[in-house]
């Protein structure tokens, strides 16, 4: 074993969970197949907002295979019908009364398989009052709106009211200001819409008095604790088990109506459940991204530095507040919306309404509305550049955050770890060719050719976070890893994250091959079962490495500690004179004499001092001490199709700095994915309703994801600034690109029609948006 | 329904079977054979994550029904590897990291295998045609483009060892 | 989502298809490539009773010349027309067509004679098929009808398809020498129905002037369209860019798009225009080509 490659920190290893992947062999839940299991499906709301005025299933309850059709009035008997929510809003599990979105739940249908299940939904007769839908937060905050909630005790559809910064202080450079440039910005909503829908396998063993729980679950230890809560069960008979996850981004962080639905049904029936979303239930009823108005103002000095910024936010979370952000932050880490740029003082204000839409305000492959506040950012600066008639790359090296500012104190209280943004940018301009591209554009246009040339340099903010500001329903956002090292020095890796695609089960195990000098290979990692694994927040906000990966580290570095003591008795020298050294303790000075970890492992086992406790294992619950702040520097080059306005993409360009980087060919992996989110977010994807409230947006037909015809070649390019107080230097990087890609397509098409006097266009860029824009401006073929 | 009975050849092994009409090809695969390497993605046809290999052409088994099937020949994730031998699509996954959470990836591996069938040296734009039936939400198709390079270089270089009767 | 419950037939000729279509009237619907029908089934905005599934009737797969006529049996699928030599040669807007229907694996079912059958204007053949005067082949009880084209297209999912009758075949003119189409889509993404697309052929005499001019739109009206005013237009005259303008914009003006995701009705009209006009210019040049 000791010959072979250690394949720690910075090697390209090939994912060790690929070989069951590439044969098929991966278990999703809806793989998990038990005997007796029946299924379930879901009755759901033709209308936005209605009275229901009677539910008939005697129907349904009639036809072959239909063991029950569970309604709201059954769970309210069970103190089931509502639930909470990770914001500590209280959801509907399924009605009594009314419905509050399209879609929404109405009852769920116990059948003998999917397809007796699907006929009994149409059976199911329900008699609907329609109400008046509530579509945008404006309209729901006019004083005669229809209440969506009628019941809280606030009568209003204002849910709350979040600040950030210095008002004072803001309110004083603004209007001391020489220069002042506004945008109304609108983010729409969206869907993280991973290839995987949601659902579960809920099962209850009477004998056992035990309930399993198979669910797709970013999060499956809060998730246990939730269950917990809303059934009353105690926690050690609840086992949640996240198996394989097609795809989270997001999605799978909040607790559906369809798990409850399908645990009532387990608990009594005393059979197993099985529920899968199709993927209209997907896209229509699941937690949504975004839906951010945003008016944003930025102050600065004639000759282009920024001094202050100035944000209000109303933020459209549907019927219930569903969203998945830490308790103290109900609009997430907007705040970090000043940047890479450093000014003087910054303000923000989010109001959260309620309207007659789907629950939720999750994120999109973002931590915690960082790419509404990177989006808000990039193309301010872009604004205030076309406003001073600056070149957007010089107003950014004008404006950014110094390298020897590190650690810097942000105006809205955020304390950056490390950075250095002009190499970044000076990078990425100079591997793109910028000045050419600007003498080509001069030409194009000359020729009335519309090519435009958008760049992004974002700050993200991942990692979260430390106990002292970041918790969920009050359980701190720490993460855990416990590892244990077997005689032989095979190890077994259990962690509190969850990969859904991540490849946890390769850089986790990397990151003990490093600190340990264990061959990758003899290293497994194990998660997402919550009676194994230690208890943990979950993967998303890009925290797994800045938290698991830290605890994992840490854990490691306490194996190490004691392993010293062994060496020390093996090698017969005082543990002072033993250095760690190329994955071996060596004697200082006789590095020939050294204990590996295989060899002490054994002796862990076999042959340790006197006195010391046997075996070789530890545990670690990391606390960080900070988030940490990754970044980079996007240019994008577009071309317009003045026939059309189709906007193609010719070149994009990444550059990205996570700091250390554990497996660089993972993390060009997630570049390549976040880019293409972004990409889509920024041109495709939108969660479209009619006047009625209907979602038109509910099939892969009119969500349109990208193919690989629409998604350009990624170019990739890193630079590195570690995290000065994470234990790897790591920083997290899966969010970075999906945050950063879109501000830098906009740019680039508004910059592409700058010279007509377009200053900003509202995401998704669609080919009909940009065409109306090239007519009025009388450039239209 | 009257279930009717079919005969289908899957993955090499013949199976007989009484269906509902309705039932659909990849439910058939999945709830009657247990064969879950298959994925469900979408109603649509759009998602291509339930693709399989029907007499040989790749198409998607959630828009297939069962009864149609009769008599024919599918090739499912699940059949690709030969006797311990990954085939060089699966390969290329591996090597050159052309998945992520791995949902698409059987169905992208069937439409990729199929592609060299037919092309044994496609360019970029022709894989990326190829596979523009089938939805990937993780990797950004980049390293799916790699992988199914360097399958074909595989393939290729299978068969001049072969031509050359080594 | 589940398809209802159906009965299935796997029909072994096309007698056989008929006999049951007459038996069955309107419960029953003809299974060709299945690529729109079950999906629709699986919304349950189709719920046939019957299935008579026509894809195991021999010898209606053909791609060949006879007498001067193109003929496409009903059961070409999209892959292999644009898989055909033949067809890539002699019929390039055929090619075009095919190739950016639905997504490659769709194409690998779907029929040519089902994409017409459908009489969805959103499809993609119909336009073709409308600026190739094509003939559409039918056989019913009473035996085999040929229906031009122009004929065929009735209304939103509507053809002249009798509910006992068959499609069996498309006849497509020989192209004269000095002839050349295109067909050209814009799409939202790969999979999407055209926001506009237009398929375009045109016939040349030796000096130059167009004698025979066909333009057929994608989704821009309730049902097919062909741009007969933009058609007549380009008779008789030289083919300049200006005409081709002129034409396109009277092509445009013809369109009664609905305003939905794709975009509004007076964008689609403009695309319309961007559309024919490209397609004018392509058919144009294969047609000088051609000579």
């Amino acid at each position: 074993m000791a010959a072979r490659a250690v394949h720690g920190i910075g090697v390209p290893v090939k994912r060790k969970e690929d070989p069951r992947f590439i044969r098929g062999k991966g278990t999703y839940v809806d793989d998990i197949k038990l005997p007796g299991m029946l299924v379930m499906d879901i009755v759901r709301s033709p209308y936005a907002h209605a009275r229901i005025k009677r539910i008939d299933v005697s129907k349904a309850l009639a036809m072959p295979g239909v063991i029950d059709v569970i309604t709201g009035e059954e769970l309210a008997k069970a103190n089931l019908a509502w639930m909470p929510t990770l914001m500590g809003d209280r959801q509907m599990v399924l009605p009594t009364d009314r419905v509050v979105y399209y879609a929404q739940e109405v009852a769920a249908v116990i059948a003998t398989d999917r397809y007796r299940a699907a006929d009994a939904v149409l059976a199911v007769e329900v008699e609907y009052e329609p109400l008046p839908p509530v579509l945008n937060p404006f309209d729901a905050l006019k004083p005669d709106a229809p209440l969506v909630r009628p019941d809280r005790e606030q009568k209003s559809n204002h849910i709350w009211h979040w600040e950030a910064g210095d008002k004072e202080k803001t309110d004083r450079i603004f209007h001391e200001a020489e220069v002042v440039v506004a945008q109304d910005l609108y983010i729409p909503r969206i869907h993280v819409a991973s290839i995987e829908t949601c659902g579960c396998v809920a099962n209850y063993d009477p004998v056992t008095d035990k309930l399993t729980i198979w669910m797709t679950s970013q999060a499956p230890h809060a998730h246990r604790t939730v269950f917990s809560l809303v059934t009353g069960i105690p926690e050690h008979k609840i086992r949640i088990i996240s198996p394989d996850i097609g795809g989270g981004f997001g999605g799978k962080v909040p607790v559906y109506p369809g798990y409850v639905i399908a645990t009532y049904a387990t608990l009594k029936h005393k059979k197993p459940i099985k529920w899968i979303e199709d993927r209209s239930e997907n896209l229509q009823a699941d937690s949504f991204a975004r839906d951010y108005h945003i008016h944003a103002e930025l102050a600065a000095t004639r000759d282009g530095k920024i001094r202050g910024l100035r944000v209000r936010v109303v933020a459209d979370h549907g019927a219930f507040d569903a969203a998945a952000n830490p308790s103290r932050f109900p609009a997430g880490l907007f705040s970090v919306c000043t940047g890479s740029y450093d000014m003087q003082a910054a303000h923000i204000q989010v109001d959260g309404v309620y309207t007659t839409k789907p629950p939720g305000g999750v994120a999109y492959r973002c931590s915690f509305r960082v790419t509404e506040a990177v989006h808000t950012i990039e193309r301010m600066v872009d604004i205030l550049a076309d406003e001073l008639g600056m070149d957007p790359a010089e107003i950014r090296f004008k404006n950014f955050v110094q390298p020897h500012q590190f650690p810097y104190k942000s105006p809205t209280g955020w304390e950056y770890d490390s950075g250095n943004y002009p190499a970044a940018l000076q990078k990425a301009l100079e591997t793109i060719g910028y000045q050419e591209l600007r003498r080509e554009q001069a030409e194009r246009r000359a020729r009335g050719e519309l090519m435009g040339i958008g760049i992004s340099t974002f700050t993200e903010i991942v990692g979260a976070g430390p106990s002292h500001t970041f918790d969920i329903l009050g359980i701190k956002m720490f993460d855990s890893a416990e590892i244990r090292v077997h005689p032989t020095g095979a190890v077994i890796v259990r962690i509190g994250v969850q990969t859904q695609g991540q490849g946890h089960e390769t850089t986790f195990a990397q990151i003990v091959a490093e600190e340990l000098g264990i061959p990758v290979e003899y290293i497994t990692v194990e998660h997402g079962d919550t009676d194994t694994a230690p208890y943990g927040l979950g993967t998303y906000a890009s925290r797994s490495t800045p938290t698991a990966g830290a605890a994992t580290a840490v854990a490691a570095r306490k194996i190490r500690e004691k392993a010293r003591l062994i060496a020390a008795h093996l090698l017969e020298v005082s543990p002072d004179d033993l250095e760690w050294k190329d994955y071996a303790f060596r004697v200082k000075g006789a590095p020939d004499r050294h204990k590996t970890m295989q060899e002490i492992a054994f002796a862990a086992y076999t042959n340790f001092p006197l006195g010391l406790e046997p075996g070789l294992e530890a545990e670690c619950y990391y606390d960080p001490p900070n988030l940490t702040f990754p970044f980079g520097a996007y240019v994008c080059v577009v071309d317009i199709d003045r026939g059309t306005g189709q906007v193609k993409i010719r070149e994009f360009l990444a550059v990205d700095d996570c700091g250390t980087i554990i497996n660089p060919m993972i993390v060009e992996g997630q570049i390549h994915g976040g880019l293409t989110m972004g990409m889509a977010a920024a041109l495709l994807e939108e969660i479209v309703y009619d006047e009625n409230g209907t979602m038109l947006t509910g099939t892969f037909m009119d969500y349109l994801l990208p193919t690989a015809v629409e998604t350009p070649h990624w170019k990739t390019a890193k630079t590195i600034t570690p995290s000065p107080h994470h234990p790897l230097g790591a920083k997290g990087v899966g969010e970075s690109p999906t945050i950063g890609a879109p501000p830098a397509l906009v740019n680039a098409v508004v910059d592409a029609l700058s010279h007509l006097g377009v200053r900003h266009i509202d995401i998704p860029i669609t080919p009909a948006k940009v065409y109306r824009i090239l007519q009025e401006k009388g450039v239209a073929e | 329904m009257e279930p009717l009975p079919i005969q289908v050849t899957v993955n090499g092994r013949t199976y007989s079977a009484e269906v509902e009409p309705r039932l659909l090809l990849v439910h058939f695969l999945r709830e009657v054979l247990n064969l879950t390497g298959t994925h469900i993605g979408c109603d649509t046809t759009s998602c291509g994550a339930c693709t399989v290999l029907w007499n040989g052409r790749p198409v998607k088994s959630c828009t297939v029904l069962a009864v149609q099937v009769d008599g024919g020949e599918i090739l499912t994730v699940e059949g690709l590897e030969g006797e311990g031998q990954l085939h060089p699509v699966q390969e290329g996954f591996w090597e050159e990291h052309g998945l992520q959470c791995g949902f698409c990836t059987p169905g992208m591996m069937m439409t990729a295998v199929a592609l060299l069938n037919e092309n044994p040296d496609p360019t970029e734009e022709e894989i990326r045609k190829a596979i523009s039936g089938n939805l990937c939400r993780c990797t950004g198709y980049v390293n799916i483009v790699k992988a199914i390079q360097y399958a074909a270089r595989k393939m290729r270089e299978g068969m001049s060892v072969h031509a050359g009767g080594v | 989502m589940i398809p209802g419950p159906v009965r299935y037939r796997r029909v072994r000729s096309v007698d056989e298809a008929v006999v049951l279509l007459s038996q069955l009237g309107t419960d029953a619907k003809v299974l060709s490539g299945g690529q729109s029908l079950i999906p629709m089934m699986k919304f349950r905005l189709a719920e046939p009773s019957y299935l008579i599934d026509i894809n195991a009737i021999p010898g209606l797969d053909f791609i060949e010349e006879r007498g001067g006529v193109l003929c496409l049996g009903a059961l070409v699928r999209e892959s292999t027309l644009e898989r055909s030599m033949l067809v890539r040669q002699r019929y390039p807007i055929l090619h075009d067509t095919a190739e950016v229907i639905a997504d490659p694996l769709v194409r690998n079912l779907a029929t040519v004679g089902g994409n017409l059958a459908h009489g969805d204007p959103a499809n993609d053949h119909p336009a073709t098929m409308l600026a190739l005067r094509a003939q559409v082949v039918a056989r019913g009880p009473n035996g085999e009808r040929s229906i031009p084209i122009d004929d065929f297209f009735v209304d939103t999912f509507v053809t002249a398809l009798q509910p006992d009758e068959l499609l069996t075949e498309i006849r497509i003119p020989v192209p004269p020498p000095r002839s050349g189409g295109a067909y050209v889509k814009f799409e939202r993404k790969v999979g999407d129905y055209a926001i506009a697309a237009a398929g375009v052929f045109l016939v040349l005499d030796e000096a130059g002037r167009i004698t025979q001019a066909g333009i057929g739109l994608t989704n821009l009206s309730y049902k097919p369209l062909r741009a007969v005013d933009a058609e007549r237009a380009l008779l008789g005259q030289y083919a300049s860019d200006e005409l081709l303008r002129y034409a396109a914009e009277l092509a445009a003006q013809a369109t009664d798009p609905v305003s939905d995701l794709r975009g509004p009705a007076d964008y689609k009209r403009a695309v319309a225009r961007t559309m024919t006009l490209r397609a004018l210019r392509r058919a144009l040049e294969r047609a000088q080509a051609n000579a």
